[in-house]
C-alpha cells in the first residue's frame, strides 16, 4: 500500500461527509426499527387507525424492536445486528478496507437475511419441508412486509452503495452507486420477480405441486394454437387471433402513419401543427373509448346500422363485433403513434440526397426506389413493431368489441376472473403473449438497434422537401381526410353519446348520465358527492398523482445514470429498465397478482399495488424523456460542477434537475395521464376500496350502461386535455426567458 | 473591501509513466512523465488529437488513468475523483450554469466547500473584482458577452484557491483582439497570485506568449519540454522546430567535429555550428524564415538563389526562393524596396539561428 492512501484527500469534506452519512443512516434505521410498523397493515398505513389501536405493542402493528423485545418473530433479530454494524465504521476513514467491508457486510447481509426469512417462512410457517424437519414446526406465520421493513431495506441498499463506492466503484460516488442499486433492486422486485413468479405459476397445479406436464398441456392447448378455422367452422386458437390482429393493425397503422407523415412534410400542407395535435389524442383517450364509439356507430343499434336498415332494408348484424371492429378501433387509436415515429423518418431523409440522386440521372421513381425507400425502411419497421406491440397488448378494445374473436389479452383476464379461475392457464397465456411482444421488442433492438440512417448527413441544406407527385398526392389526401373525418365523428359521438338517454332506442337528450355519475348534493352535513363515479374518480386522481412524480423521478434518475455515468453492465441495466415497455399490461396484472398476494410482499387490494404498477409500466416514458433532454445538456456542466467540488448528488440536484425542468414536467404529466387512462393491468389490481375510473367504466359497459360509461369517458378526456394543455403552457413559459433575479 | 483576497495554494503536478487508453484500443496518452513546478504556468501544445485535453482531464480527475501515477503537491491523487481533488478547471465552453446568476456561479464551489454565507459572499466579490467584473453578480450568464463569460469562468475557478488551475483552450471562443487581452490578463493574475496553471492550446504564439514552460505533445507522447526560448531556439527535432514557429528543414552533412562545434556542408557553402551532440554524417538543419537574409550583392559564404514568389503581407515580405537543394521560405522586414519575382539574388544564414537536428527520425 502506498503511504498516500492514508493521508486525507485534498478536499477534506469527503471523509467527514461519509461519517455523517453513516450517522444519518443509522438514525433512519433506528426510526424504521423503533417507530414504523414492521408488517403491512390490513386497514392501510395511511389511515392512521393503527396508531390508536394498540401500537406499538400489538404484534400486527409493532415495530421491529418491539416485536423482538416481546419475544415475537425472533428470526428477525439478526436484522438489527446488520443494521447496527456500520457503527463500527464510524471511526474509520472510507479509504480503509475495513470500512468498505463493514458496510458491504451490513448491507448484503441485511438484505440477504430479509429475503431468506421472507421466502422460507410463509403464511403457514416453514415454506420448505426440509426446514420444518430441521427446526421443528414454527408455530408462527409471516405477514407482508410493511413500511418499517421497506425503510430498513432502503438503508441496506445505501450501505451497499457506500461500501462499493468506498471500494472505488463508478468513481467512488455514493449517490451514483446507491442509485444504481436502487434501480436494480426496484426493477428486480417489481418487473423481474413478478414475471418469474408467473413463469413458476404456469408449472404449478391447483394443489401446489409442480409439474411440467401441466404447463405443456396448457401451453400447447388447442384453445391457444388450434388452426380449426382454416378447415372447419370453429374458431382458431387465441394466439393466432392475436397474431393476426397484431400484424394487420401494425401494417395498417404504419401505412396510415406514413400517409400522414407525407401530408405533413411533402404536400405543401401548411397546417402541420394541427396534424401534430392529433398525436395528443391517444394520450388523452382511454384505449377502449374508441371501441365504445364504434359500437355507437356500427353496433346493433348503432347510428350507421340503423340508417342502413332504414334506407336499404339491411338487417342489422353483429358484424362489427370481432376482428373488423377491433382493427377499426385500434387503427384509429394507434395511427398517431405511427405518425409520430414516421414524421421523424420522413423528415430525416434529406432532400439533398434525393436531389443528388436526381443529378446523377435517376428519375423520380428510381430515386424513390434506391434512395428514399431504403432510408425509410428502418423507420417503417420500427413503426410496424410499435403498432404490433400496442395492438397485442391492448385489452380494452377487444374486451368491448371482441365478440367471439378471442385474443390473448382478454383470454388471460377471463381465465383469472371468470368461473374458471385457472391461474396456471392465465400464466401460460401470458407467457405466449409475452413471447410475442418480447420477440417484437428484441427484433426492434437487435435489428434496428440504435442506428438510424436518417439525418446522418448532418443538417439539411436548407432546401424544402420536394412535393409528392400528383398521382400519389390525391389518394394520400383522400385517405388522410377520411381518417380525420372518422376521428371527428368518433369524438363527436363520444361527446354526444353522453347526453343520449338510451342510444338507438330512445334518442331523447338528457343529462341523467352526468348527474348519475357526477351529481353533488347538499344535506345537513354540507356537500355530498352523490354521483356513483366520484369514488373511482377521486381514487384515480389520487393514485395517479402519487404515481406520477415517483415515475418521473425514477425515470430521470435512470436516465441520468444511463447518459452521464459509465459502469459495468450498463447495457443490461438499460435493457432491464426499458423492458417493461414490451410487457403487456395484462401480463403485468397477472404477474402482480401471482407475486404480490402472499408474503413477503403482500400488496393485493391496496392502493400501493396500483401506484407501483403505474410506476413500473410508465417508467420507460420517463427514461426516454430524461435521456432525450439530458443529451442536450453539455457534459462540461457536470464536469465543471465536479471540479468545483460537487459530488454526483449535488451536481444532479443543483445543476441537472433545475435545467431539466421542462422534461420533468413532461414526464410527470404524461405518467399522470397514462395512469388515468390505463386499463389492462389495472383491471386485475383494483379492489372494492381502490377502484379506478377505467375499470369502473368497463364495469358499466359490461352492464350495458353505455350512457354513463361514455359520459364518464368524456369527463376523463376533458380532464386530461386540461392537464396536457396546462403542461404545454408551463413548458412554453419555462423556455421563454428564465426568471430574472432582482 | 474588507480585505478578503484570493490567495494561492499552488502545488506541483507530477506524472509518473501515465498512460490513458480509451475503450481498450485508442491510446490517447502514452507513458508520459512530466513535472510541473508549483507557481508556474505550463502550456500543453500540439496538433489536434495529440492528447492535450486528455492529459488535462487526468490532472482534473475527470478521466482515470489507465497506467501510472499522478501526484499533486507530492501526494498521490491517482485514485481520487474530480470532486475530491483540489483542482479547478476553466472549460472551453466556459460551462457556466445557465440557471444561476454570475454571483451564484462563482459561489457554487465555495458553498460546497462549506464556507459560511458571509465568507462566501466576500470571496465571490473578491473573485469578481479580480477579473474586473465587480458588480456583475446579479446578471445571468446569458446577459454577458463572450469575454465576460470567460472571466466569470476564471473567477469561479479562482475563488476556490485551488492547488492547480486548468484551462482547456480558454480563448478559442473569443475574437482575435480579445484573445490577446484575455491571455495577458490570465498571465497577470497567475503571476500576481503565484498560481500553478496548466494551459492547453494549439496556438503556438499564445503558448510562447504566456508560458513559463511549454510541453509539446505529439501522438500521445511528449515531443519536447522547455522554456519558450528553448523550444524556439533549440528544438530537439524537426517536428518541434516546425510546430513552434515555422522552420525551413534542410538536408545537410556534418563533415567534421571539433569539440562542440561542427562543420556543416549545405550545397556549396559550409557553416560552423553548435554540434548539439551530433556526430559526423547526415543531419538536418532547421532555419527560421527570418534568420535568412537575401541580398542583391554577393557576400562571403553565400549562395545564389532565384526568387520564385513574392508576397506582401503588410509589416514584412514573404519570399519563396529556389536554391540548389530545394525551396526555402524567407521573411524579410525590408518592405520598401522588395525583391522582384525571378530575380537572381544571394542568400546567407544568420550566425545564430540555424539549428542542427538529427536526420529524419
Ligand atoms: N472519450 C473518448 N473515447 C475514445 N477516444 C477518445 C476520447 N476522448 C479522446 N479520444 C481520443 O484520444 C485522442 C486524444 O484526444 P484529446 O481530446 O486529448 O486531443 P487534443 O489534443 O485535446 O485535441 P484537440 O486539439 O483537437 O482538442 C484522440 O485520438 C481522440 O480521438
Ligand atoms: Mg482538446
Amino acid at each position: 500500500m502506498t503511504d498516500a492512501t492514508l493521508q486525507p484527500p485534498f478536499r477534506a469534506a469527503a471523509g467527514a461527509n461519509s461519517n455523517r452519512m453513516i450517522m444519518v443512516l443509522l438514525g433512519v434505521a433506528l426510526v424504521a426499527a423503533l417507530a414504523l410498523p414492521w408488517y403491512v397493515i390490513e386497514d392501510g398505513f395511511w389511515s392512521g387507525e393503527w396508531l390508536l389501536d394498540g401500537y406499538p405493542l400489538d404484534s400486527s402493528y409493532a415495530p421491529l424492536i418491539f416485536l423482538i423485545a416481546q419475544g415475537q418473530k425472533l428470526w428477525l433479530a439478526p436484522l438489527i445486528g446488520f443494521a447496527a454494524l456500520p457503527l463500527l465504521a464510524l471511526r474509520r476513514h472510507r479509504s480503509e478496507p475495513v470500512y468498505a467491508k463493514l458496510l458491504l457486510t451490513a448491507g448484503i447481509g441485511g438484505l440477504g437475511w430479509l429475503a431468506l426469512q421472507g421466502f422460507s417462512i410463509g403464511i403457514r410457517g416453514w415454506q420448505f419441508g426440509a426446514l420444518e424437519a430441521a427446526f421443528g414446526p414454527l408455530g408462527d406465520r409471516q405477514f407482508g412486509l410493511g413500511y418499517g421493513a421497506l425503510l430498513i431495506s432502503a438503508v441496506f441498499v445505501v450501505y451497499i452503495g457506500m461500501g462499493m463506492a468506498a471500494r472505488g466503484a463508478v468513481g467512488g460516488d455514493v449517490f451514483v452507486v446507491s442509485a444504481i442499486g436502487f434501480v436494480i433492486a426496484l426493477v428486480g422486485i417489481f418487473i423481474f420477480f413478478p414475471i418469474l413468479q408467473m413463469l413458476q405459476g404456469a408449472v404449478r397445479a391447483e394443489d401446489g405441486a409442480y409439474s411440467l406436464s401441466i404447463f405443456t398441456d396448457k401451453f400447447f392447448h388447442r384453445n391457444i394454437w388450434g388452426l380449426g378455422c382454416l378447415s372447419a367452422n370453429v374458431s382458431c386458437g387465441v394466439a393466432w387471433n392475436s397474431l393476426l390482429l397484431g400484424v394487420v393493425v401494425g401494417g395498417a397503422t404504419t401505412a396510415l402513419g406514413l400517409v400522414f407523415a407525407l401530408v405533413a412534410t411533402r404536400s405543401g400542407f401548411r397546417y402541420g401543427r394541427i396534424l401534430r395535435a392529433l398525436t395528443v389524442l391517444p394520450i388523452i383517450t382511454p384505449p377502449f373509448v374508441i371501441g365504445l364509439a364504434i359500437i355507437l356507430l356500427f353496433g346493433l343499434s348503432g347510428t350507421v346500422t340503423q340508417f342502413a336498415a332504414d334506407l336499404f332494408g339491411l338487417t342489422p348484424t353483429r358484424w362489427v363485433y370481432g376482428l373488423p371492429g377491433i382493427v377499426m378501433a385500434q387503427m384509429l387509436a394507434y395511427t398517431p403513434i405511427a405518425f409520430l415515429v414516421l414524421i421523424g423518418v420522413v423528415e430525416g431523409v434529406s432532400p439533398a440526397m434525393e436531389e443528388a440522386a436526381q443529378t446523377l440521372r435517376a428519375d423520380r421513381w428510381t430515386t424513390f426506389r434506391t434512395i428514399t425507400w431504403p432510408l425509410m425502411r428502418p423507420g417503417l419497421a420500427n413503426a410496424f413493431l410499435l403498432g404490433f406491440i400496442e395492438s397485442m397488448a391492448d385489452f380494452g378494445n377487444p374486451l368491448v368489441l371482441g365478440g367471439n374473436y378471442n385474443v390473448l389479452s382478454t383470454e388471460i383476464f377471463f381465465s383469472i376472473v371468470g368461473a374458471q379461475n385457472d391461474q396456471a392457464r392465465a400464466a401460460a397465456l401470458a407467457i405466449v403473449l409475452l413471447v410475442f411482444t418480447l420477440g417484437a421488442f428484441f427484433a426492434q433492438r437487435r435489428w434496428l438497434g440504435n442506428k438510424s440512417y436518417a439525418g446522418n448527413t448532418g443538417k439539411g441544406d436548407g432546401c424544402a422537401h420536394p412535393q409528392m407527385p400528383r398521382r400519389l398526392k390525391v389518394p394520400v389526401y383522400a385517405i388522410a381526410a377520411f381518417w380525420c373525418f372518422m376521428t371527428l365523428v368518433i369524438y363527436g359521438m363520444i361527446i354526444y353519446g353522453g347526453f343520449v338517454e338510451l342510444w338507438g332506442l330512445n334518442n331523447t337528450l338528457t343529462v341523467r348520465h352526468y348527474s348519475d355519475a357526477f351529481g353533488v348534493g347538499w344535506n345537513a352535513g354540507g356537500l355530498v358527492w352523490r354521483g356513483s363515479a366520484w369514488d373511482s374518480f377521486w381514487t384515480t386522481l389520487q393514485i395517479a398523482a402519487i404515481a406520477a412524480p415517483l415515475t418521473a423521478m425514477l425515470g430521470l434518475v435512470t436516465a441520468y445514470l444511463l447518459v452521464r455515468q459509465k459502469f459495468a453492465g450498463k447495457d443490461a441495466f438499460e435493457f432491464g429498465t426499458m423492458l417493461s415497455f414490451a410487457i403487456p399490461g395484462t401480463v403485468i396484472g397477472v404477474s402482480y397478482i401471482l407475486a404480490f398476494n402472499v408474503p413477503p410482499i403482500e400488496l393485493t387490494a391496496t392502493g400501493a399495488i396500483l401506484v407501483l404498477c403505474f410506476i413500473f409500466r410508465n417508467m420507460p416514458v420517463g427514461v426516454r424523456a430524461g435521456i432525450a433532454s439530458m443529451a442536450q445538456l453539455d457534459k462540461s456542466l457536470d464536469e465543471a460542477s465536479a471540479t468545483l467540488g460537487a459530488n454526483a448528488w449535488q451536481t444532479f440536484s443543483k445543476v441537472i434537475l433545475p435545467l431539466l425542468r421542462p422534461a420533468i414536467l413532461a414526464a410527470v404529466v404524461y405518467s399522470f395521464v397514462r395512469a388515468m387512462t390505463a386499463i389492462s393491468a389495472v383491471i386485475f389490481l383494483v379492489s372494492a376500496e381502490y377502484n379506478m375510473a377505467t375499470s369502473y367504466i368497463i364495469g358499466r359497459v359490461e352492464n350495458n350502461d353505455y350512457g354513463l360509461a361514455i359520459a364518464y369517458s368524456t369527463v376523463l378526456i376533458f380532464v386530461m386535455l386540461a392537464v396536457v394543455a396546462a403542461l404545454q403552457l408551463l413548458i412554453l413559459k419555462g423556455t421563454k426567458g428564465r426568471p430574472r433575479r432582482a | 473591501m474588507t480585505g478578503t483576497r484570493i490567495k494561492s495554494n499552488a502545488a506541483s503536478v507530477v506524472f509518473e509513466g501515465v498512460s490513458k487508453i480509451y475503450g481498450g484500443s485508442v491510446t490517447a496518452v502514452d507513458d508520459v512523465s512530466l513535472t510541473i513546478e508549483a507557481g508556474t504556468l505550463v502550456t500543453l501544445l500540439g496538433p489536434s488529437g495529440c492528447g492535450k485535453t486528455t492529459t488535462l482531464r487526468m490532472i482534473a480527475g475527470l478521466e482515470q488513468v489507465s497506467k501510472g501515477r499522478i501526484l499533486i503537491g507530492g501526494q498521490d491523487v491517482t485514485a481520487l475523483p474530480a470532486t475530491d481533488r483540489d483542482v479547478s478547471m476553466v472549460f472551453q465552453s466556459y460551462a457556466l450554469f445557465p440557471h444561476m446568476s454570475v454571483g451564484e456561479n462563482v459561489s457554487y464551489g465555495l458553498k460546497l466547500s462549506g464556507h459560511d454565507k458571509a465568507e462566501t459572499a466576500a470571496r465571490m466579490r473578491a473573485g469578481l473584482e479580480l477579473v474586473g467584473l465587480a458588480g456583475y453578480d446579479e446578471r445571468l450568464p446569458s446577459e454577458l458577452s463572450g469575454g465576460q463569460q470567460q472571466r466569470v469562468a476564471v473567477a469561479r475557478a479562482l475563488v476556490l484557491e485551488p492547488q492547480v488551475l486548468l484551462f482547456d483552450e480558454p480563448l478559442s471562443n473569443l475574437d482575435a483582439k480579445l484573445r490577446r487581452q484575455v491571455r495577458e490578463e490570465i498571465r497577470e493574475i497567475q503571476q500576481d497570485l503565484g498560481l500553478t496553471v496548466v494551459y492547453v492550446t494549439h496556438d503556438q504564439e499564445e503558448a510562447l506568449a504566456v508560458s513559463d514552460r511549454i510541453i509539446v505533445m505529439r501522438q500521445a507522447r511528449i515531443a519536447q519540454m522547455g522554456t519558450p526560448r528553448d523550444l524556439y531556439e533549440a528544438p530537439r527535432n524537426a517536428f518541434v522546430a516546425d510546430f513552434i514557429g515555422e522552420a525551413n528543414l534542410i538536408d545537410c552533412e556534418i563533415t567534421a567535429r571539433a569539440g562542440d562545434s561542427a562543420s556543416v556542408v549545405i550545397g556549396s557553402i559550409t557553416l560552423e555550428l553548435d554540434a548539439r551532440g551530433l556526430g559526423v554524417g547526415a543531419a538536418k538543419l532547421a532555419v527560421r524564415p527570418n534568420r535568412i537574409s537575401l541580398s542583391r550583392r554577393a557576400r562571403k559564404n553565400d549562395m545564389a538563389v532565384t526568387i520564385i514568389k513574392t508576397t506582401y503581407v503588410g509589416n514584412h515580405m514573404e519570399y519563396r526562393v529556389a536554391a540548389e537543394f530545394g525551396e526555402l521560405f524567407v521573411i524579410s522586414s525590408v518592405v520598401d524596396q522588395p525583391l522582384e519575382t525571378g530575380a537572381n539574388v544571394f542568400l546567407s544564414f544568420a550566425d545564430t539561428g540555424p539549428v542542427l537536428l538529427p536526420p529524419a527520425e
